[in-house]
């Protein structure tokens, strides 16, 4: 029988967990996530530098680079309750572009690095194209030898989220026959090379950044011995991060469901009463328990060859069951009213759609563990 | 032996577990019941009232009751400590659910002296068989409605009326019964009463009734002016209610006291692999189908779930939000997993589906489609599915009662 995760959580999550529920509650009420909508980056720098001062970009880089010291691990309960609280920073960005250069890039890119991810400079990862495919290693953009010790950049990345806001961005390259990673910062990139993207969920940023014309030295190249291994373990990091994110939303928008179901009368009851209303929002509710089981026996079991990989898929896959039918469940139960622009129903339904998009939807992972599993 | 030393500890594990390898028999020659509320042929009651007799003789069940009361005298450690032997290896189910799990406590918790000494060891020795007198034919998810009538009579109470799916009703010798001690009280629920009732006296009548499995399992009990004495109330007259909530409250696991062992098999997605790579599809394994490989990894998903949200109660911490959600939860979880997985398990083993237990082609000697049928015992008993959707949402996610 194959193990397949077990759960555990430490002091330091819990210390992480308690200070972050408060943290994004107090930053992200829904006012000022609407405001940020309309913003030009998407996130509130006061609020950026506070995640900074508090340590969060630090927790999973080594204290030798001026981090904390801890693991992924510890990053999910912050990301849970971002999540929960729809707090949008590069905060995500940044710590899988830190993970990036950990897990494949030079030493003398790491020292240079991440000290500086580790205290407030934001990254982010440029993997996706046009062919929308998450498998990471189907990679078309190239890198070319230049000569004179540089290469040049060809093709157009997409989806790479708060492109505008990153001092380093780690892009996917097809290099000598191969997928390899490389750094790409900002005044590397030709003027116009960034254009901001329409993306199903306003509370962040993507842009598309065209490659082609630019060119970099070829110490910017990470490692290619460790580029497949990397990209392997951003795949599982991001899908680790973003099944935080989705069981936090869970959270919420059932809270938010629930809310209205209490409130709102009809046929001189309550809605709520109405098991048409009520049986789904339990199923709901214990899908959305079982969602937050598996999340944290992902973040326990992230560093277990095989099972990190098998426990994390999971999470992924059931948050992105529950984080979906919750969040549809959500609009139809606010009526009318559930099918505008006000109402939260809909932050939250874009928001599951943007995470399905992004690293694998439910059915493309259940795929690798029916090949892991089965 | 001491209940504190840890060493003492380790050498009872290391004695249950051999004795378990040693003991627990992995074929009787016919099927065993996967839970107490399955049991149907005599032939499978007198195994299992053996082997819970062997098992507390051995010290293996009741070793946390108190020693006047036919325990161990021992601390939970040492029960826990043989439970996991007992699944280790396999062994059958504890037959006496209603006494080891939710009388024995409940009589341990709130029973007088008189009541422990004259029951418990009964209980959990499975000399003495316990049933449950809670649904009547006209009140089942409604129990807080029950009528049947009892009247107080000098030292007894005088019973009518007729419980109904009463689980090992006809090898019962007692019953937790809640009936109806004043009609008119304003609330329903203020005029029942709980009392421990003889089943072997004159004017209680069992009448089986015949399980869509085809086999007779559970009765319908009826109560002709028979007489309770006065001293299995539980609680006070018309407190009923209070203590059936109470001991359902033990049925979940919610309070402590229970006897240990287990009183029925979960069912696991992992044997339910094994069967889909032994049945074939199109001249392939069935697990060659991307759909069936798609919908054996959900169960395979849902499966971790339990297991890891069984875990998560023991970290407060990651319970704070709702601390009944997951309790309140988890027979809801269980039980509709139970149903499914044990649906695709028939699907999976194609046209010999449609055979049943006693047909020498059934896929596993049928125990399948049997396992499916089954399921409903706990999707149904104990409070139905959509009951619990009603208790999960009122209770835990503060909606509004139905
Ligand atoms: C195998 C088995 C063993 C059992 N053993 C025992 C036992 O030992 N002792 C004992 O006392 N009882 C026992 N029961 C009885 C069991 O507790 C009842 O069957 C159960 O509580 C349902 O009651 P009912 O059968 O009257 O169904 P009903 O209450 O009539 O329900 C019929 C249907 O209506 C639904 N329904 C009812 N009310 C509501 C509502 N408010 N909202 C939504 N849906 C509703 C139910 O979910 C069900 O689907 C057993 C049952 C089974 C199947």
């Amino acid at each position: 029988m194959q193990e397949l995760g077990r759960i555990g959580f430490n002091e330091a999550q819990g210390d992480l967990l308690d200070v972050a529920t408060v943290f994004c509650r107090e930053q992200s009420p829904i006012a000022r996530v609407r405001a940020l909508i309309d913003s030009e980056t998407g996130h509130e720098p006061a609020v950026w530098s506070q995640i900074a001062e508090l340590g969060w970009l630090g927790v999973a880089i080594p204290e030798a680079f001026g981090g904390v010291g801890l693991s992924l691990t510890e990053v999910v309960p912050l990301v849970e309750q971002m999540g929960r609280n729809l707090l949008s920073t590069p905060f995500v960005s940044t710590t899988l572009a830190a993970q990036a250069i950990l897990a494949g890039g030079t030493e003398a890119q790491q020292q240079a690095w991440l000290p500086k991810l580790a205290t407030g400079a934001a990254g982010t990862l440029a993997l996706v194209e046009a062919s929308g495919d998450w498998d990471l290693t189907h990679v078309d953009c190239t890198a070319q030898d230049a000569g004179g010790g540089r290469l040049a950049l060809a093709g157009q990345k997409l989806l790479v989220s708060d492109a505008a806001t990153a001092a380093v961005i780690v892009v996917s390259l097809r290099f000598e026959g191969r997928p390899a990673l490389a750094l790409v910062e900002p005044g590397d990139l030709p003027i116009g090379a960034l254009r901001r993207e329409t993306i199903i969920d306003e509370t962040r940023r993507a842009y598309a950044v065209d490659l082609t014309g630019a060119t970099i030295g070829r110490e910017a190249l990470m490692d290619p011995e460790r580029a497949a291994d990397a990209l392997a373990h951003i795949h599982l990091a991001a899908n680790l991060l973003a099944a935080a994110e989705m069981c936090g939303g869970t959270q919420a928008v059932i809270d938010y469901t629930l809310d209205y179901a209490r409130t709102r009368k009809q046929f001189g009851q309550l809605i709520g009463a109405y098991q048409a209303v009520k049986h789904p929002l339990v199923e709901a509710y214990v899908r959305y328990e079982q969602a937050r089981s598996h999340l944290y026996a992902a973040a326990h079991s992230f560093a277990e060859q095989g099972t990190g990989e098998i426990a994390t898929r999971m999470a992924k896959a059931i948050a992105d069951q529950v984080f979906s039918y919750a969040s549809d469940r959500a609009i139809q139960f606010h009526g009318g009213f559930g099918f505008t622009y006000d109402c939260d129903a809909q932050l939250y339904r874009r928001r599951a759609i943007w995470h399905a998009s992004q690293y694998g939807d439910a059915g493309y992972h259940k795929k690798k563990l029916a090949d892991l599993l089965l | 032996m001491s209940d504190t030393d840890p060493k003492d500890l380790a050498a009872y594990a290391e004695a249950a577990d051999a004795w378990f390898r040693e003991n627990v028999v992995a074929d009787p020659g016919f099927m065993l019941p996967l839970t107490f509320m399955e049991v149907g042929t005599d032939q499978q009651f007198h195994f299992l009232q053996d082997w819970q007799h062997k098992v507390w003789e051995a010290g293996y069940l009741g070793a946390a009751w108190p020693k006047a009361y036919g325990g161990r005298g021992l601390s939970q450690a040492f029960q826990n400590a043989a439970t996991r032997a007992m699944r280790r290896h396999n062994g059958p189910i504890m037959l006496n659910a209603i006494g080891i799990n939710w009388t024995g406590p409940l009589l341990l918790d709130i029973g007088s002296e008189a009541h422990k000494l004259k029951y418990l060891k009964g209980i959990v020795s499975a000399e003495d068989i316990w049933c449950q007198g809670f649904s009547e034919p006209e009140n089942g998810s409604d129990l807080g409605n029950a009528q049947t009538r009892a009247v107080r009579d000098g030292d007894d109470y005088v019973l009518n009326g007729s419980k109904i799916w009463t689980t090992l009703g006809r090898y019962a010798k007692y019953m937790i019964l809640l009936c109806r001690t004043d009609p008119s009280a304003a609330r329903k629920y203020d005029g029942l009463s709980f009392i421990l009732t003889p089943m072997t006296v004159p004017g209680v009548r069992t009448v089986p009734i015949r399980k869509l499995t085809g086999e007779h399992g559970f009765t319908q009990t009826f109560f002709t002016d028979a007489r309770a004495p006065a001293d299995g109330l539980m609680g006070k007259e018309g407190e009923g209610w209070k203590v059936a909530m109470r001991t359902l409250e033990y049925e979940r696991g919610a309070r402590g006291g229970q006897a240990g062992g287990y009183v029925s098999v979960p069912s696991d997605a992992w044997d339910v692999l094994e069967l889909a790579r032994r049945m074939q599809r199109g001249g392939a394994p069935a697990l060659a189908d991307p759909v069936l490989r798609d919908q054996m990894v959900d169960f395979m998903i849902e499966i971790q779930s339990l297991s890891l949200c069984r875990d998560r109660l023991a970290i407060p911490a990651l319970n704070t939000d709702r601390p009944m959600g997951l309790p309140l939860s988890s027979k809801l979880m269980s039980t509709e997993f139970g149903r499914r997985v044990n649906a695709f398990a028939v699907s999976l083993t194609g046209a010999r589906g449609g055979y049943y237990v006693g047909d020498g082609n059934a896929v596993d000697d049928g125990v399948w489609t049997r396992a499916y049928l089954n399921a409903f015992s706990a999707t149904i008993g104990g409070g139905t599915s959509q009951i619990q959707h009603n208790i999960i949402g009122e209770h835990v996610l503060g909606l509004p009662k139905s």
